[in-house]
């Protein structure tokens, strides 16, 4: 019983971070209808400058903040700078997928270039190896830390979208960006908006998950697929679906590590996209989606 | 570009003489090069032969059929080990291709599945977590991959009295000739003109009677069998596997060299699998002009 709740508990400290990578991809998602393969990356490339920060003895929340700056404004320029005139050309999905994986391969290569592919360890001032016991429980510090970095994260975006007006001109430009233009949102403010925010979640979770693994260039790559398989199985335009796509998925990894096979723990994602695309495709808490010709 | 006046024109391989002269010129330069250029230039037109047939089975999933994949390094890794334990169990080259062409051309179907109710960023999500499962199936389960050591492939013996370099060389231009003489067969058939249907509408098409089922899932088997056919390839060249070799750099690699190469394009699957190869070679040729840390990333490249 104590085991059952111990992985239930570390499961939902992964869950969180996966909800937050999860957040960014379905606001992406269902506000310009791109899957953003970038994600992961403009997330590495963040944390990185924390560590550049952080290894030259600056504050922590000033290289939070300093994070948090670049990668929302990668994901703004991105969306400005390309996918603007990309899809004022036409371009179809298949068109906007190269792009974001374009914009991964070049951020990927500039990383390499400028801190290089060797493993690094982020200073991080908050510890994984100082733990409390709570009743039956052990739980890490780092591991508070990161629920509740997921929590406040999804709360600010539930905030955001639910309560104010910028959030109700969001969710009036995902449903309907001509409607919305006709109505007088600036849709295309709006847009970069979510880009901006998206990625900023995604770089919570890479700030997060830095100090548990060591930092490399491709260290995104795993918790950004977990995200992706978070947000198809919640529900790929649902917000409240990603967290409970998220939470689900990294309880259940952690529990099957602990009982099933730990070296399948990390298959576990990949098999839960392709039966719920296969049962259930418009997710947990997703809407039908129907098609024209 | 000419009129074509009728279907039969339509059909033929090389419309004008010069395409002809210039065909005929380019294959004779391919036959001689073994003879003329030092080794390692040899083994490059080797990979860039082998990495043609993947991604010329990967541009008629995607660029012909309209079905995004990115779950190719899936099928490479299936076909290179289906190849390795064939040989190991002694099996002869030719038929030891053809299983692993077989093996993932089943696969391939087995993903298509998904493809039949999936479309768009869907199916993009599916695929992608194919290829990573199997990647890690392949990295966890040691019978079947031979563990940290990997698992060592008898190279091709020379022939005819050839180097073994020039040996393989041969052999996998004759393959590249062969699997491109059946791609312009196959895109030019019933078969392609349904896949060219399913993806400009595939409502339309099944209106029109083309059987969706059917032709999507044979877009698929088709494309892995290519596929795991350049796994085999691979494996026999490299002449030892390890799971690691079959990331999603591979598959992105592959879906890179036909979106450069052009899509739906036979000739440009070739200069795509061209460039994806070269572009580093060319690079780290500059290497004085390059800092240090991006000269590892790109000799690292094919293989990260």
């Amino acid at each position: 019983m104590d085991k059952l709740l111990q992985y239930t508990l570390t499961g939902f400290s992964a869950g969180s971070l996966y909800a937050l990578v999860a957040l960014g991809v379905v606001l992406i998602y269902r506000s310009t209808r791109v899957l953003n393969f970038a994600h992961g990356d403009i997330a590495t490339l963040a944390t990185f400058v924390s560590f550049s920060l952080l290894t030259n003895r600056y504050s922590f929340p000033l290289a939070l903040a300093a994070s948090l700056l670049v990668g929302a404004a990668v994901g703004i320029a991105f969306y400005f700078g390309v996918l603007v005139k990309a899809q004022r050309e036409g371009a179809n999905l298949l068109g906007m997928v190269i792009l974001t994986l374009g914009l991964a391969l070049i951020i990927q290569g500039g990383v390499v270039w400028w801190w290089g592919a060797e493993p690094v360890s982020l200073p991080f001032p908050i510890s994984d190896t100082k733990t409390y016991r709570v009743g039956p429980v052990v739980v890490s510090q780092l591991s508070i830390a990161t629920m509740t970095a997921g929590l406040v994260g999804s709360l600010l975006l539930y905030l955001l979208v639910q309560k104010t007006r910028l959030g109700l001109a969001m969710r009036a430009t995902s449903e309907n960006v001509m409607a919305a233009q006709t109505l007088g949102i600036p849709t295309r403010m709006v847009l970069s908006v979510s880009w901006g925010v998206a990625s900023a979640l995604g770089v919570v979770a890479g700030i997060f998950l830095a100090p548990a693994l060591l930092l490399d260039p491709f260290f995104m790559l795993d918790p950004f697929l977990k995200g992706f398989a978070a947000a198809v199985l919640g529900g790929l335009n649902s917000l409240p679906g990603a967290v409970v796509g998220a939470v689900i998925l990294g309880v259940a990894e952690s529990l099957t590590g602990a009982y099933i096979s730990i070296q399948f723990k990390n298959t576990l994602a990949f098999l839960i996209i392709i039966v719920v695309l296969l049962l259930r495709p418009e997710g947990l808490l997703g809407k039908e989606f129907k098609e024209r010709v | 570009m000419d009129l074509i006046e009728s279907y039969a024109q339509d059909l033929r391989f090389a419309r004008r003489s010069i395409t002809r002269i210039l065909l005929g010129l380019l294959v004779a330069a391919l036959i001689a090069l073994p003879w003329v250029a030092p080794d390692h230039v040899v083994f490059l037109g080797t990979l860039i032969a082998l990495y043609s047939i993947g991604v010329m089975g990967q541009n008629l999933l995607i660029g012909y059929t309209g079905q995004i994949s990115f779950g190719q390094a899936g099928f490479l890794a299936i076909g290179a080990f289906a190849f390795g334990h064939m040989r190991i169990w002694g099996a002869p080259f030719v038929v030891a291709l053809a299983g692993a062409g077989a093996i993932a051309a089943l696969a391939g179907v087995v993903v298509g599945f998904p493809s039949l109710r999936l479309k768009g960023p869907y199916l993009a999500i599916a695929t992608l977590g194919f290829g990573v499962a199997v990647y890690q199936v392949f990295v966890n389960w040691e019978m079947l991959s031979g563990g940290r050591s990997g698992l060592s492939i008898a190279r091709l013996k020379p022939m005819l009295g050839l180097t073994s370099t020039q040996t393989v060389y041969y052999a996998y231009m004759l393959l590249l000739a062969v699997f491109t003489l059946a791609t312009y067969n196959i895109i030019s058939s019933y078969v392609g003109r349904a896949f060219v249907a399913i993806r400009d509408s595939d409502i339309a098409a099944e209106v029109n009677g083309v059987n969706l089922t059917r032709y999507k899932l044979l877009a698929f088997a088709i494309s892995s069998f290519y596929t795991g056919v350049h796994g085999a390839l691979y494996a026999q060249v490299l002449g030892h596997i390890e799971p690691q070799i079959f990331n999603i750099g591979e598959s992105l690699t592959l879906f890179v060299a036909v979106i450069i190469g052009g899509v739906a394009s036979i000739e440009g699957s070739i200069l795509g699998a061209a460039f994806v190869l070269l572009i580093p070679k060319v690079l780290s040729d500059f290497r004085e002009m390059v800092p240090l840390k991006a000269r590892l990333y790109f000799q690292l490249w094919p293989f990260r």
